[in-house]
C-alpha cells in the first residue's frame, strides 16, 4: 500500500492511534484532529512564534529574579526567618536525605530553566528570518520531552498548602520572588496555549540538515 | 473545528504501521519502514514502543513498593519547645481537617493518595486490557490514559510543602520542622509512576480496536 502515495508528499501519524494522514497546510487559527481519536494533529496559531518566544523570555526573567529576591519570611515570637527559592529546593541537603535536594532543585529551577532556554533558542532564529541555530532539533526535542518533569506551577500549589499549614502558627510575608513564580505559572499556561509544535518541525524541517541525531 | 484528511476512507482507518510506515512521536511525520530516526526531529522512531508493557510494569512496580514506606514513614517531624511530634502523609492531611482547612487537606489527600493509588490501578487495567487484547471501550480507555499522563506530576505536591516548610520554619528552640524519610519515598514512586504512564504507548490501546473486526469509527466531531 506504500507504493500508491506520491513520492513527495508529506504524511503523518497520529501519536495516539497510528492512523495515517497526509500533511496539509493550515489556515490561520486552525486546528485538524485525527478523526479517529480526537487528537490535535496539525495546528497553525496566529502569532504561535512571537508569543512562545515571548513567554520564555519572561520565564527566563521570571526564574532568575526568583533565585535573587527573598520568597518568604516568616516571623514567630518576634524572630524572623528568610527563605529564597534556592533555600526551599537545598532544604533537604543538611537532612539524612540530602538527595531529594538534587531532584528538587531540577523540578523547581533547572529544568524550567533549560527548557525555556531551549525553547528561546530554537525560535529566536526562526523569528529573525535565520535559518534555525545549530542543534536547534535536538534543543526543541528536549524541550518536548522536559515539560512533564518542569514543575513550576506544582510547586506553587505546594507553596499555597504551605502557607495555610503554618499561617496559625507564624506570619508569613510575600517577598517578591513568591509573586515572579506565581507569574511563572501564568506563563507556563500561556507558553503551553501558544506553542505550535507541529508547524515549528514543519518549519525546522524546510532547511537542510543531517538526520543524524 | 475540522478534521484532518484521513488516507483512507472513512470508517476504515488506515494506520501508519498498516501502510508500512513508522510514526513519529515527536513531531509527527510518518516515514517509511525501515527506517529507525525520525528525518525531521532525529527521534528513535517505533512503529510501537518495544517491550511497552514489561517497561510499564516495571516501573509500575518499583513504584508501588516506594509508595508504601511513603505512607507508613513519617513525613514531617515538627519540634516545638523541644518536643517532636512525626506526621505521616495521611497524619498532616488529619491535622488538616482538625484545624478546620477542609479545602487544603483534600488538595493534599488527593494528590498524594486518592491520584496515585487511582494511578497504580488504571495502569494496571490498561495494561491488562491491551494484553487481553479486550474490545472495551477504546475512547474510554484513551481518557484514562490521558488523565494519567497528565494528572501524575500534580502528586508532586507534598514533597514540596515538605521543602518548603522545611526552609522556612527553624526558629531555633521555638520551632523546627524536619523532613520525615518518607519524603525522598514519596517523590521517588511519583517519579517512577510518570516513567511508568511514559512507557504506556497509547497505539497498543487502538490496536485493539483495529483487531476487533468493524469496530466502528467514532468521529469525536459528529
Amino acid at each position: 500500500m506504500a507504493a500508491d502515495r506520491a513520492p513527495g508528499e508529506a504524511l503523518l501519524a497520529c501519536p495516539t492511534c497510528d492512523v495515517l494522514y497526509a500533511e496539509i497546510p493550515v489556515p490561520e487559527g486552525g486546528r485538524l484532529r485525527c478523526r479517529r481519536c480526537g487528537t490535535v494533529l496539525m495546528t497553525n496559531r496566529a502569532g504561535a512564534i512571537d508569543r512562545t518566544l515571548a513567554a520564555s523570555f519572561a520565564s527566563l526573567i521570571l526564574l532568575v529574579a526568583a533565585l535573587f529576591f527573598p520568597f518568604l519570611e516568616l516571623s514567630i515570637a518576634g524572630v524572623t526567618r528568610k527563605a529564597s527559592l534556592l533555600d526551599a529546593a537545598l532544604a533537604f541537603a543538611d537532612t539524612l536525605i540530602a538527595p531529594l535536594s538534587i531532584a528538587t532543585t531540577l523540578l523547581i529551577i533547572v529544568l524550567p530553566m533549560i527548557r525555556a532556554l531551549a525553547v528561546a533558542y530554537t525560535l529566536l532564529p526562526l523569528r529573525l528570518g535565520r535559518p534555525p541555530a545549530e542543534g536547534a532539533r535536538r534543543a526543541f526535542r528536549l524541550a518536548a520531552r522536559l515539560r512533564p518533569w518542569a514543575m513550576a506551577e506544582v510547586f506553587i500549589i505546594g507553596v499555597i498548602v504551605a502557607l495555610v499549614k503554618i499561617a496559625g502558627l507564624a506570619s508569613v510575608t510575600l517577598g517578591p520572588a513568591f509573586w515572579a513564580m506565581t507569574a511563572l505559572v501564568l506563563l507556563v499556561v500561556i507558553e503551553a496555549v501558544s506553542l505550535d509544535e507541529w508547524s515549528i518541525w514543519q518549519t525546522l524541517d524546510r532547511w537542510p540538515h543531517t538526520p543524524a541525531r | 473545528m475540522a478534521d484532518a484528511r484521513p488516507l483512507a476512507p472513512h470508517p476504515r482507518a488506515l494506520t501508519a504501521r498498516a501502510a508500512g510506515y513508522v510514526g513519529c512521536r515527536t513531531c509527527g511525520k510518518a516515514t517509511a519502514l525501515p527506517a529507525t530516526i525520525c528525518p525531521r526531529c532525529g527521534s528513535a522512531l517505533h512503529s510501537r514502543f518495544p517491550l511497552s508493557l514489561q517497561r510499564v510494569l516495571a516501573w509500575l512496580l518499583v513504584g508501588l513498593m516506594a509508595y508504601v514506606p511513603a505512607n507508613v514513614l513519617p513525613m514531617l517531624v515538627t519540634t516545638t519547645l523541644g518536643r517532636a511530634t512525626p506526621n505521616t502523609i495521611v497524619g498532616g492531611v488529619i491535622e488538616l481537617v482538625r484545624y478546620g482547612e477542609w479545602e487544603i487537606a483534600l488538595i493534599v489527600f488527593a494528590a498524594s493518595v486518592i491520584i496515585p493509588v487511582s494511578k497504580f490501578f488504571v495502569i494496571f487495567y490498561l495494561v491488562w486490557s491491551i494484553r487481553r487484547r479486550a474490545r472495551l471501550d477504546v475512547h474510554a480507555r484513551i481518557v484514562l490514559y490521558d488523565i494519567v499522563e497528565f494528572i501524575g506530576r500534580w502528586s508532586m505536591v507534598d514533597v514540596f510543602v515538605v521543602a518548603i516548610l522545611t526552609a522556612l520554619v527553624h526558629i531555633g528552640f521555638i520551632a523546627a520542622i524536619n523532613p520525615g524519610p518518607a519524603a525522598i519515598f514519596f517523590a521517588t514512586s511519583v517519579a517512577f509512576t510518570m516513567l511508568s504512564a511514559q512507557a504506556l504507548d497509547p497505539r497498543l490501546i487502538w490496536d485493539g480496536a483495529d483487531h476487533g473486526a468493524d469496530t466502528p469509527v467514532a468521529n469525536p466531531n459528529g
